[in-house]
């Protein structure tokens, strides 16, 4: 093509390799990406003003809608931060419990990252693989809340309801099973030709780049920063496990990858831990305006459903305050700032999404890489637009 | 060395003695509240200085908070990745002010400035793309304002059964 003529060409918003309704407004130079302007908010549900109108047990379903491929995590965001608020600790069992879920709900999110990722680059047989053990984590959320993907099963104040001796049995056969099937998708994917031209060396970012652009979770860590929230802050327990934070050396595309794959096996070693220590006692907080009773006294007793229902219809009353609470997310740093103002509303409830970042910073991973290489980038940062848009 | 809350906020007040007007510790986290005029002086001297080193931005955010004066507050939400540490920096925006932008520090301000610009109404001077982001662009109005309805503007007009047109 001549020199200085651009062909500018429409990604989205219903390209399958943009992972949701991200539309793309590339400028070609031949095949060369020039300049990238990404479009969102074609997903924006007004989340956060829908959140001043309610009290803050209520906001927990719809924290669900942010991350839905690994929602217990945004769940744990947005709780740990209400807790904070309110100034309560929530008894270790229930933080233990939250830990667990929690892992399982980001190795369902790799789960779902790693599949679509190699999906759009052409490697078709993955996503059958991840998806047959994402079931698996499936049943087990179903067994536990009742829901498979959008479980809301944390609560301000600890979760819904104690574990049953069936999670606890899937739970085992998933940890038996599960360092397999990582070896599985490695055999398919880490020593494979033509994935590592795909991947090496594309949309590479320094680590200086990488902390000014904002960048978060595996996207950063990929670019040798050691950042997770989990040991730089420890939050629900998280201090109690021994882990590692994988980190690349390049971040290119395929250490992004060697990153997420590496959490797959950290994250299975978390939940190890959590269940071979997991506390007795109760799973809720010891106060009566917060937790709600149980579902058996509620049958029984007149005073028990009384409180219930204030407490679903009212909720409990927040101090002043302001706070910002940061948890990782599978994505990134997921955090919430909250503001109280004395009643049973949140003022203003900000979301901190890592995606939201991440596609701002598009453009710089973009640039001068082959249209192709667009759909890799893409697919390594791993995002999820109900996040980014809200 | 590894700083604490209040050897950070020591430093700052030695550093910019006027322009810190108050500072809140609460839950372990440290908020300044800084003077319009100087944010960019002491948000440069944040991402800058050795010791303080604040390199990531994670999060910019509005509230409105009215009916008082000044009417919207902005929170800089600053980590380092030297040690882990967290900082708050907050300024108080009156109505119809702009606010300096941070682009030129961080990268990472950018689109969530253009998100207050769009959802709060509060501009920002010198921001290299001060469009708005999830509303679309003839959008009237600024849906995260208190005095903007929870179910819209026009929300009567447009879904009264004795009006509504079926095509």
């Amino acid at each position: 093509m001549a020199e200085g003529k651009l062909l500018t060409i429409n990604m989205g918003p219903h390209h399958p390799a943009t992972h949701g309704v991200l539309r793309l407004v590339l400028e070609l130079d031949g095949e060369t990406i020039v300049k990238v302007t990404p479009h969102i908010g074609h997903l924006h549900r007004g989340i956060e003003k829908i959140a001043e109108s309610m009290n803050y047990q209520q906001v927990i379903p719809l924290t669900d809608r942010f991350d839905y491929t690994a929602a217990t995590l945004c769940n744990m965001g947005y709780c740990t931060a209400a807790e904070k608020l309110l100034g309560i600790e929530v008894p270790k069992r229930a933080q233990y419990i939250r830990v667990i879920m929690g892992e399982l709900a980001r190795i369902m999110g790799h789960h779902l990252w790693i599949g679509s990722h190699a999906l759009d680059i052409g490697a078709m047989t993955v996503v059958f693989y991840t998806f047959r053990d994402r079931e698996m984590i499936m049943n087990m959320t179903e067994e536990v809340s009742g829901y498979r993907l959008t479980p809301s099963y944390l609560r301000v104040g600890g979760v819904a309801k104690d574990i049953t001796p069936n999670f606890i049995k899937y739970l085992r056969e998933f940890i038996k099973w599960f360092p397999t099937a990582v070896d599985g998708y490695n055999t398919l994917l880490t020593d494979n030709i033509i994935w590592r031209k795909r991947t090496m060396g594309i949309g590479k970012i320094s680590a200086e780049e990488a902390v000014n652009y904002g960048l978060t979770g595996p996207s950063l860590r990929g670019s040798g920063v050691a950042y997770d929230v989990r040991k730089a802050m420890p939050y629900s327990s998280y201090g109690d496990f021994d882990f590692k934070v994988p980190v690349g050396d390049n971040g290119d595309v395929y250490d992004r990858y060697l990153v997420r794959m590496e959490e797959f096996t950290q994250s299975l070693n978390i939940i190890e831990q959590a269940l071979e220590n997991l506390p007795e006692g109760p799973v809720n907080v010891d106060n009566p305006l917060i937790a709600n009773p149980d579902l058996a006294d509620v049958e029984k007793d007149i005073s028990a459903l009384i409180r219930r229902f204030k407490i679903q219809c009212q909720g409990p009353e927040v101090p002043e305050g302001e706070i910002y609470h940061a948890v990782e997310g599978s994505k990134g740093e997921l955090g919430f700032y909250l503001v109280g103002d004395g009643t049973e509303n949140p003022y203003r409830m900000k979301v901190r999404s890592p995606c939201f970042i991440l596609v701002s910073a598009l453009e710089k991973m973009m640039k001068g890489h082959m249209l192709a290489d667009a759909i890799s980038v893409i697919g390594s940062i791993d995002i999820v637009l109900g996040e980014i848009d809200r | 060395m590894t700083m604490d809350n209040a050897k950070v906020l020591e430093q700052l007040q030695g550093e910019f003695a006027d322009a810190i007007v108050a500072d809140v510790d609460f839950r372990g986290d440290l908020t300044i509240v800084v003077s319009l005029e100087k944010l960019h002086d002491i948000m440069l001297y944040l991402h800058d200085d050795k010791t303080l080193h604040y390199d990531l931005l994670s999060d910019v955010l509005g509230i409105d908070k009215m009916p008082r004066e000044p009417r919207f507050e902005v929170v800089y939400v600053l980590h380092s990745m030297d040690d882990f540490r967290r900082l708050l920096v907050k300024v108080m925006v009156p109505e119809d002010v702009e606010v300096p932008t941070v682009t030129d520090i961080w990268k990472s301000a950018n689109w969530p400035e253009r998100e207050i610009y769009d959802l709060l109404g509060i501009g920002f001077s010198d921001h290299p793309d001060l469009r708005r982001i999830l509303m679309w662009d003839d959008f009237d109005g600024h849906p995260l304002r208190k005095d903007f309805p929870l179910r819209g503007k026009d929300f009567d007009e447009k879904w009264n059964p004795d009006t509504i047109q079926v095509l």
